[in-house]
């Protein structure tokens, strides 16, 4: 099983990164970005036959307390099966 | 007085600290590895800067999860005196001890270079030796220095007093072109509500005596003792962020 874990800067902090890249694509003509984010992205190995919402529970709350800082990260959580 | 200067991997500042306290403030002071999990006796914490497990992840993330967090947990809700500079700043808020965030630079580059802050209240366990609108220049070192908290938590912040210290040019003016780092409202250090946890980015260890060209931030470290020996206290159930 795999959880794969996005994580983006919430839409109130500054994120000059994806200033940036946004900057630079217009700059090479694309047209009608309206924003870019620049994130993370986490994949996480799970072993063992563990009941899936008992895993989503599990990293959810991994993502609130370690994986994440809710103060200026937002983040998606998907549970893929094996 | 009694201090202690927290180490964990990637820590580069610990000695700093540890040097001022001894030979410049002439008090007692010692190390306390990451995987302790007592502080032992003393009087207040210092979270020194540096790189603490590589800043993997995000700065701080890692070693708010080491085992001697509890005990400065336990530490700061007794009402003792914990402050976090740079590395330390940023551990602080996200162990939840200090409100907000520290996020990457406004101009997405480490910025190595000597900064003016301004005193904003005088009234503080770290600002007690210096009087408000004191400029205290020391050296920043950091990539993730960018002080964000949202709108609440600014309106808390300023009704309590708790940005101790704040960006400015030369002058004392809290300018855009004298905040290094895009900090909201140019500010460089805070304090939980309670008072007796504080952070900052700046170095004031590393500004500390006349041999190395400047010395005003010894006012931070003197504010500390001056707060100890005045016999104040914190209120433990008061001590929360």
């Amino acid at each position: 099983m795999k959880a794969r874990i996005i994580i983006t800067p919430k839409k109130a902090v500054f994120d000059p990164q994806g200033k940036t890249v946004q900057n630079t694509l217009e700059h090479f003509g694309h047209q009608g970005i309206s924003a870019v984010h620049v994130g993370k992205f986490l994949e996480v190995e799970i072993s063992g036959e563990e009941d899936i919402e008992a895993v989503r529970a599990r990293m959810d709350e991994a993502c609130r307390r370690f994986l994440t800082n809710p103060v200026i990260e937002d983040y998606t959580l998907d549970i893929i099966p094996s | 007085m009694k201090f202690v200067v927290l180490q964990f991997p990637g820590s580069n500042c610990d000695q700093d600290c540890f040097h001022v306290i001894r030979n410049v403030l002439g008090c007692s002071v010692s190390y306390v590895w990451h995987k302790d999990t007592s502080l032992g006796e003393t009087d207040a914490v210092i979270v020194p800067g540096g790189f603490s497990y590589g800043d993997y992840l995000r700065s701080g993330a890692i070693a708010k999860c080491s085992p001697v967090m509890s005990a400065v947990h336990d530490f700061a809700s007794q009402g003792g005196l914990v402050l976090g500079i740079c590395n330390g700043f940023q551990i602080l808020t996200e162990t939840g001890l200090l409100p907000g965030a520290l996020v990457r630079n406004r101009d997405l580059q480490f910025v190595c270079e000597h900064v003016y802050l301004r005193v904003e209240q005088e009234s503080s366990a770290f600002t007690g030796a210096s009087r408000t609108g004191d400029l205290i220049r020391c050296p920043i070192a950091h990539m993730d220095g960018c002080y964000y908290i949202d709108s609440d938590g600014l309106r808390e912040l300023r009704a309590n007093n708790q940005v101790l210290w704040t960006y400015t040019d030369r002058d004392g003016a809290a300018t855009p072109a004298s905040n290094p780092n895009g900090s909201i409202h140019n500010i460089a250090g805070v304090c939980n509500r309670a008072g007796n946890v504080a952070g900052l980015m700046p170095h004031p260890e590393r500004a500390a005596e006349d041999i190395l060209g400047e010395e005003s931030g010894l006012a931070v470290f003197k504010s500390m003792l001056a707060f100890h020996q005045s016999g104040k206290a914190f209120n433990a159930a008061s001590s929360a962020s």
